[in-house]
């Protein structure tokens, strides 16, 4: 019988352990990360997104996805008339992998990482391939008013296309400015970037 | 010599556009160049001597601390962490072990003794010093993270929910980097570390002397940096989550023949 009630609770803490909940997660890092910089203890609490996108293994149900991706989008300021701002700006902050860490200074300008992940300008061989190659972007998908309000939109807030998408909200986030975003729309659009040539 | 070797590596990267394969066949070339010149012996040495040195308020050297093979023994300790320590009650990584040993054996304060964790160019830590003597000591020996104790067993599933949990500034979580074949920032391949084939090879190699920085560098320094860049605020040093996610990555890693300290770019 003490052999049988041992084994149960040495059973016990596995059974639990191998459940470790996303709010459990979150508990953790809530007592085992501290604020540095900019970098503030806020950002280990989840919002909705993360912590569906976390529960679902990035494959959220259809509708809810659906009906998350809508929030999402509500919380793109779109600016009036034309988004295609100075694509040589652009590449500027595409290089650039700054911004939101706690070595960056606050308030100081931030990039938008984009080569870490996607080609661009055919020139920069340097590019990753965590996202998918951006080269000759406006050149096949034409650069009016709707392409501009998605790209504008989708720099913004990725997440109001694509839910569990692994690129950042860099508009909702704070890590660029619109102005900075119309400049990457620039790069991706004018018909003048390296992008597009 | 720094100076020569980054020049070969913006000639390998840079000098764009260069076709993948032959950036790639660059890269190997120059990583092998790397780790002939590597200075990761002068490391092992300098641990060694601090291993040795009494320090702290019991001018004590660290020569009895128990890696989890007994008072002083070294040969394959490193391998066979992390591991649950009863005299902690807790699963412990090599670094949080010497910490133990530092507060322990030489009596020295949690805060003095993690002031500086982290080196830089022109002054490594203590930290990596004897990281580096330790697991050198491990060449060879296979990875076997500990597995039996149920606070091992919890410490793999905290760093397994971990290493998949969004969050921070940029939503990310490790998998966002590590989780797909065949993917890379920039021109650096992107180990899918959940995977026993990918995490083997890195998990043998941690601790590393990086290029890039021209400094000796510990896995809490490389979970701390990875959390640096995800937009996170900072991990504690020797916390239960770093611990979790390199319990996580040993476990996944186990069987792997230890052969660093290694030289990475």
């Amino acid at each position: 019988m003490k052999r049988v009630l041992l084994s149960f609770v040495l059973l016990l803490p596995l059974g639990v352990a191998a459940q470790v909940t996303s709010t459990d997660v979150q508990k953790i890092m809530q007592r085992d990360f501290q604020t540095r910089g900019q970098a503030t203890m806020d950002r280990v609490v989840q919002d909705g997104v993360q912590r569906v996108c976390t529960e679902s293994n990035d494959r959220p149900p259809a509708e809810l996805a659906k009906q998350m991706e809508a929030d999402q989008l509500k919380t793109i300021a779109f600016p009036e008339g034309s988004l295609i701002g100075d694509w040589k700006r652009g590449e500027g902050i595409a290089q650039s992998g700054r911004g939101l860490q706690w070595t960056d200074p606050a308030g100081a300008a931030g990039g938008g990482s984009c080569y870490n992940c996607h080609q661009l300008s055919p020139q920069e061989g340097s590019h990753g391939t965590l996202g998918p190659s951006l080269l000759r972007f406006g050149a096949t998908r034409g650069t009016g008013p709707e392409m501009q309000r998605y790209v504008y939109g989708k720099i913004y807030n990725a997440k109001a296309y694509n839910l569990c998408s692994q690129m950042p909200r860099l508009g909702y986030s704070g890590t660029l400015t619109p102005e900075q975003i119309k400049d990457l729309v620039g790069l991706l659009l004018d018909p003048a970037s390296p992008v597009n040539k | 010599m720094k100076r020569f070797l980054a020049g070969v590596l913006l000639l390998g990267i840079s000098s764009a556009p260069v076709p993948a394969q032959d950036a790639k066949k660059e890269i190997q070339k120059y990583q092998q160049m790397i780790a002939e010149g590597s200075p990761v012996e002068l490391f092992e040495l300098e641990g060694e001597a601090l291993w040795k040195k009494p320090q702290g308020p019991k001018n004590a050297s660290l020569e009895k601390c128990d890696l989890g093979q007994g008072p002083g023994v070294l040969k394959g300790a490193y391998a066979r962490l992390p591991r649950y320590f009863k005299d902690a009650d807790r699963v412990m990584d090599l670094e949080t072990r010497l910490l133990h040993c530092m507060t322990t054996l030489q009596g020295r304060s949690r805060e003095e003794a993690t002031k500086r964790v982290f080196g830089n160019e022109s002054q490594p830590s203590e930290m990596e010093y004897l990281s580096a003597y330790v697991a050198a000591q491990s060449r060879g020996a296979k990875l076997a993270a500990g597995t039996a104790h149920p606070k091992e067993k919890e410490a793999y599933e905290l760093g397994r929910a971990l290493f998949f949990h969004r969050a921070g500034g940029w939503d990310m979580s490790c998998a966002s980097c590590h989780g797909e074949e065949d993917k890379r920032i920039r021109m650096q391949d992107l180990p899918v570390l959940y995977k026993r084939e990918f995490a083997r090879p890195i998990m043998a190699t941690w601790p590393a002397y990086r290029v890039s920085n021209s400094q000796f560098k510990t896995m809490q320094w490389r979970i701390n940096d990875c959390y640096r860049q995800m937009r996170y605020p900072e991990p504690n040093f020797a916390s239960d989550t770093t611990i979790a996610l390199t319990t996580f990555l040993t476990v996944t890693a186990a069987g792997e023949p230890y052969r660093g300290p290694g030289t990475k770019r």
